[in-house]
């Protein structure tokens, strides 16, 4: 289940809805900034289960599934 | 393994929306069905002016900036000398009812073959959060500053159910963005609306209840949660008209 969502951490704007509203709560924000200034989010493989609410909710097309 | 899922190819660059604006959601659903639909290369949008504008800078697909609120004006247009083509305009609130509610409700009048889909962030978002016609009653806004006063400045505008409960047109329906639920819901919506205009049953309008998280003094978490606990008691979601089709 390695890398099955990839996530492009230069558009993210930390606006936090993917990580509210993730079921399994796999999204958490990394220490450092992306070249816009923002956290960016990482996901945790282990965690995810590709249930593609992070893709619906995220308003800037940071996921691809 | 799951379903799929990735960025429009016609929509796949970064934009210059605010953090948790739903603009970036809402473009993503009207690029997913017209990509479903097979309508992505045939597709133009007349664009507003206001944050809508930003739309510009992150489609690969033909786009005309209209003058402020005249967009289903311009639609009407290209529709008559390119009838091929599908015309989805997109505006804000403060564009389509505000500004330009003459353009937008004759559109509807005149029952022209386009779809118009209206973002409600319930005030002008770009210019600084002035109050708009959807403004809920005692909302503060830089034009508000005491909260709208409703007895001066009239209600709350709900553009979907005058349409159509006035007007021969073919779909209206209101959906939101403050749930992966509403957003699949709302998708459904913009199907509809766009099929309705390839069936040439006439004019189709969308509106959109969307967060304006800057302009509210709001996290995008709260603003999305002031979507579910109170706009959405008043601009009620849903479908209000529907054509039979025979097949």
């Amino acid at each position: 289940m390695a890398n099955i969502i990839k996530v492009r951490t230069e558009r993210c704007k930390e606006c936090g809805l993917c990580v509210v509203n993730c079921p399994k709560k796999a999204i958490e924000f990394e220490e450092k900034i992306n070249q816009s200034g923002y956290r960016a989010v990482q996901v945790k493989n282990e965690l995810c289960i590709a249930c593609g609410v992070c893709y619906t909710m995220c308003p800037d097309g940071v996921y691809e599934i | 393994m799951g379903k799929t899922r990735k960025t429009p190819s016609i929509i796949d660059k970064p934009m210059n929306f605010c953090p948790g604006c739903g603009h970036g959601i809402i473009i993503r659903l009207i690029c997913e069905v017209l990509e479903e639909l097979g309508q992505d290369n045939n597709v133009i949008f007349p664009i507003g002016v206001g944050c809508s504008s930003n739309l510009g800078g992150g489609l690969v697909a033909d786009r005309f900036h209209c003058s402020h609120g005249r967009a289903a004006a311009v639609a009407s247009g290209m529709k008559a000398v390119s009838p091929e083509n599908i015309i989805v305009s997109y505006q804000g609130d403060g564009d389509a009812y505000s500004i330009g509610i003459a353009e937008t409700i004759n559109a509807a009048y005149r029952n022209e073959n386009i779809t118009v889909v209206t973002v409600n962030n319930t005030n002008f978002g770009m210019t600084g959060g002035q109050m708009s016609w959807t403004t809920m009653p005692k909302q503060k806004t830089t034009t508000s500053q005491l909260g709208r006063d409703c007895d001066k400045t009239g209600y709350p505008m709900k553009f979907p159910e005058l349409v159509a409960s006035q007007f021969n047109i073919a779909y209206a329906a209101r959906g939101s963005v403050h749930s992966p639920a509403s957003i699949n819901k709302t998708k459904s919506y913009i199907k509809k609306a766009i099929e309705s205009q390839m069936n040439n049953e006439g004019y189709s309008v969308v509106e959109v209840m969307s967060p304006c998280p800057v302009n509210w003094n709001m996290t995008p978490v709260e603003a999305m949660d002031r979507i579910k606990n109170e706009l959405i008691d008043y601009f009620e979601l849903g479908e209000f008209k529907q054509r039979e089709v025979i097949k």
